[in-house]
């Protein structure tokens, strides 16, 4: 058997890059954010102390990790500024994710269903706005969003409101940016199980008694189940995380955990309280990872 | 005899007054410039086994999705007890079919794959389950129902697909290749299965099919179709002893066709490759009208020697090569024009001692009874 010849070389050489560039790339930053998060903040450079210090030998160490601390944790925990914008974030996520299923679904569908030469050119149209930067496609709907803006205005026009409403530092405003941001995200993955749904399902489904509405519950979104929950958390995760689009759309009075993170970095030069909302974000976002992986893995093992 | 009707003493086709279940009329279907289903008209009956014959391409598994309500003819119409078919849904319709690819829902297990159809149908849990159980051990699954389609072997499927499509008790049964995806000894097991339950279900299936021996062994009568139209539609025995056309006798088994004229008598065919051959019906043709013999291979006999002069024809030959099939063994012969004659004999003398060989002159004869006279 293949399995049981020892691997040459070259082969566990490219085995293990992945694993290399995980190291590098991720464990490594982390573990420098972990140890800045059990720091104390100070006015030196940098901004926070222990700092590591070969130099002092054993005793040095020793030092360094009794210096170690989980204040900042418990900081976190006591003030309500950091439970209320993690809340926020999880609930701008969550509802936001709910509005991109119900808005990327019917329109996943249609690409899957339209005929087969002209699904390339959508799922084309569909990611065309990353050409364009993020920022810059923030920046214009602040334009739009203006008071008197181009949204308003056309509201004005068609008289569907009398007075222009206010869109900026708003949570609609977020809402807004973030579903249009995301769009592609959750589209992508849903289009991919959608268009391998066999057609003679739905036939079959039809033969049997079914009508067309009761088929898209009973077959359709149960055999898309996981384009939805791949969808939702490629949207789900890094919402919650967003900074540029609350920063710009939303309102200050109550930031979302990305602008905590900011403020608590830039604003108070507070590197470990920054650091350890880091971490605690990053914990919180790898449970729902690991329900999805242990899904897929169940999949794998089905096929 | 045998040619004229069933297998089983059931021919409502031969009886005016019997009123079909099943009426298609005058139905077109078209794909763009392809014409898949030319005018095509025909009758089934309530508890036939009947069978749509052809080679791939022919119209018929679209015949088979107009009838399901997939397709929508572009003329003509659909009748099932007596009721336009035509603004009835697919969902709607008494009619169930089974997949050529089964079509297993993926994501329900072999008891909600069977109960989907009567879940639809609203039934209380306790029916469903009770008449999904009974489905199961009638197709022999009584202990998969709890497993999911890619847990089941490809025979376990396809009566999973059977057992889903039956359990509505539909009018109309219909199936689309049911058996292609078999290896050949199940086909062979399933063919029989599938007549049993056909039978004791008193239900009405129209099967669709390229095996021409699938179709011969379930079916009551067979559709054979080429090209959208319908060529022939009679009971095997018939389809195979009385063509209607080199089409239909070449296409369904091996046949030896003579071209020649048809004789003053009506009972002789001139001018053939093999001479003048005799025939015992006599040919409707008008004399001298081109015609062909077509005679099957099994009716033909070999022998060394030249038979003596009767009514039987005969005819000198070389044995081109030989194909030992075990049961029988294909002879390829050509006669004195240079065109080739096939001739399957039967293995029945063990390792034949006189068998003839190849490269050996032989004489090929066959009564007049054994060959039919065929006008197109």
């Amino acid at each position: 058997m293949r399995r049981n010849q020892p691997r040459s070389l070259w082969q566990s050489l490219v085995v293990r890059i992945p694993y290399a560039w995980l190291a590098a790339l991720f464990v490594l930053p982390f573990l420098i954010v972990l140890k800045i998060s059990l720091s104390q903040s100070a006015i030196a450079r940098p901004p926070y102390t222990p700092v590591f210090d070969l130099a002092a030998g054993w005793h040095g160490i020793r030092a360094f990790f009794a210096a170690l601390s989980f204040d900042n944790y418990v900081l976190i925990g006591s003030d309500p500024i950091y439970v209320l914008s993690y809340l926020k974030s999880v609930e701008i996520a969550a509802f936001s994710t709910l509005i991109l299923l119900l808005v990327g679904y019917p329109i996943a569908y249609a690409i899957a269903r339209t005929p087969r030469r002209w699904q390339a050119v959508l799922i084309v149209l569909t990611v065309l706005p990353f050409w364009t930067s993020l920022l810059i496609r923030i920046y214009a709907w602040m334009n739009i969003l203006q008071r008197d803006g181009p949204l308003n205005q056309l509201l004005v026009a068609l008289s569907i409101v009398k007075e222009p409403p206010v869109w900026l530092s708003t949570n609609t405003a977020i809402f807004i940016g973030v579903v249009y941001s995301y769009l592609p995200f959750m589209v992508l993955p849903l289009y991919a199980t959608l268009e391998k749904l066999d057609e003679s399902l739905l036939e079959a489904a039809a033969d049997l008694g079914c009508p067309r509405w009761k088929i898209f519950w009973q077959v359709t979104l149960p055999l898309s189940s996981s384009g939805v929950i791949a969808g939702a958390l490629l949207c789900f995760i890094p919402i919650v995380g967003e900074f540029v689009i609350p920063d710009l759309l939303g309102g200050s009075r109550s930031p979302m955990i990305g602008q905590t993170i900011w403020m608590e970095f830039f604003g108070n030069k507070d590197w470990p309280a920054a650091a350890a909302v880091a971490v605690v974000l990053v914990c919180l976002l790898v449970a729902p990872i690991l329900v999805y992986q242990h899904r897929a893995m169940r999949a794998v093992e089905r096929d | 005899m045998q040619s004229a009707g069933s297998k089983r003493g059931f021919a409502p086709w031969a009886d005016p007054g019997a009123w079909p279940l099943l009426r298609v009329e005058g139905l077109s279907k078209r794909f763009g410039g392809f014409t898949a289903v030319n005018h095509l008209s025909l009758d089934v009956y309530e508890g036939e086994f009947f069978a749509l014959l052809g080679p791939s391409g022919c119209g018929k598994t679209t015949l088979l999705r107009m009838i399901a309500g997939f397709e929508r003819p572009n003329t003509g119409r659909i009748m099932l007890d007596g009721v336009d078919l035509s603004p009835v849904p697919p969902y709607r319709r008494p009619v169930n079919m089974m997949f050529q690819s089964y079509a297993l829902f993926p994501h329900l297990n072999v008891e909600a794959n069977v109960a989907f159809g009567l879940r639809q149908e609203g039934l209380a849990k306790l029916e469903i389950a009770r008449r999904v159980a009974d489905m199961l051990a009638l197709v022999k699954l009584d202990s998969f129902g709890r497993r999911k389609p890619h847990e089941l072997s490809g025979g376990q499927r396809q009566r999973v697909a059977l057992a889903r499509s039956l359990v509505k008790r539909p009018r109309l049964l219909l199936l689309d290749e049911p058996m292609a995806a078999l290896d050949k000894k199940l086909r062979g097991e399933t063919r029989f299965e599938l007549m049993e339950l056909q039978r004791r279900l008193g239900l009405t299936f129209v099967i669709v099919t390229h095996d021409q021996s699938e179709a011969m062994t379930v079916a009551d009568r067979i559709a054979v179709m080429d090209q959208g139209r319908l060529m022939q539609v009679a009971p095997p025995a018939e389809i195979y002893e009385q063509p209607n056309s080199c089409w239909v006798a070449d296409f369904v088994g091996d046949v030896n066709l003579f071209e020649g004229r048809l004789g003053d008598d009506g009972l002789s065919v001139e001018g053939t490759a093999a001479g003048t051959l005799r025939v015992a019906a006599k040919s409707p043709a008008e004399p001298g009208q081109v015609v062909w013999v077509a005679v099957r291979p099994e009716k033909l006999r070999i022998a060394r020697e030249q038979p003596s002069a009767g009514l039987d024809n005969s005819v000198a030959a070389t044995v081109l090569d030989i194909g030992y099939l075990g049961d029988s063994s294909l002879y390829k012969l050509r006669i004195r024009d240079g065109s080739q004659v096939k001739a399957a004999v039967a293995n029945i003398g063990g390792r034949a001692a006189a068998a003839p060989a190849v490269d050996q002159q032989v004489w090929l004869s066959w009564p007049p009874e054994a060959a039919i006279v065929l006008t197109r």
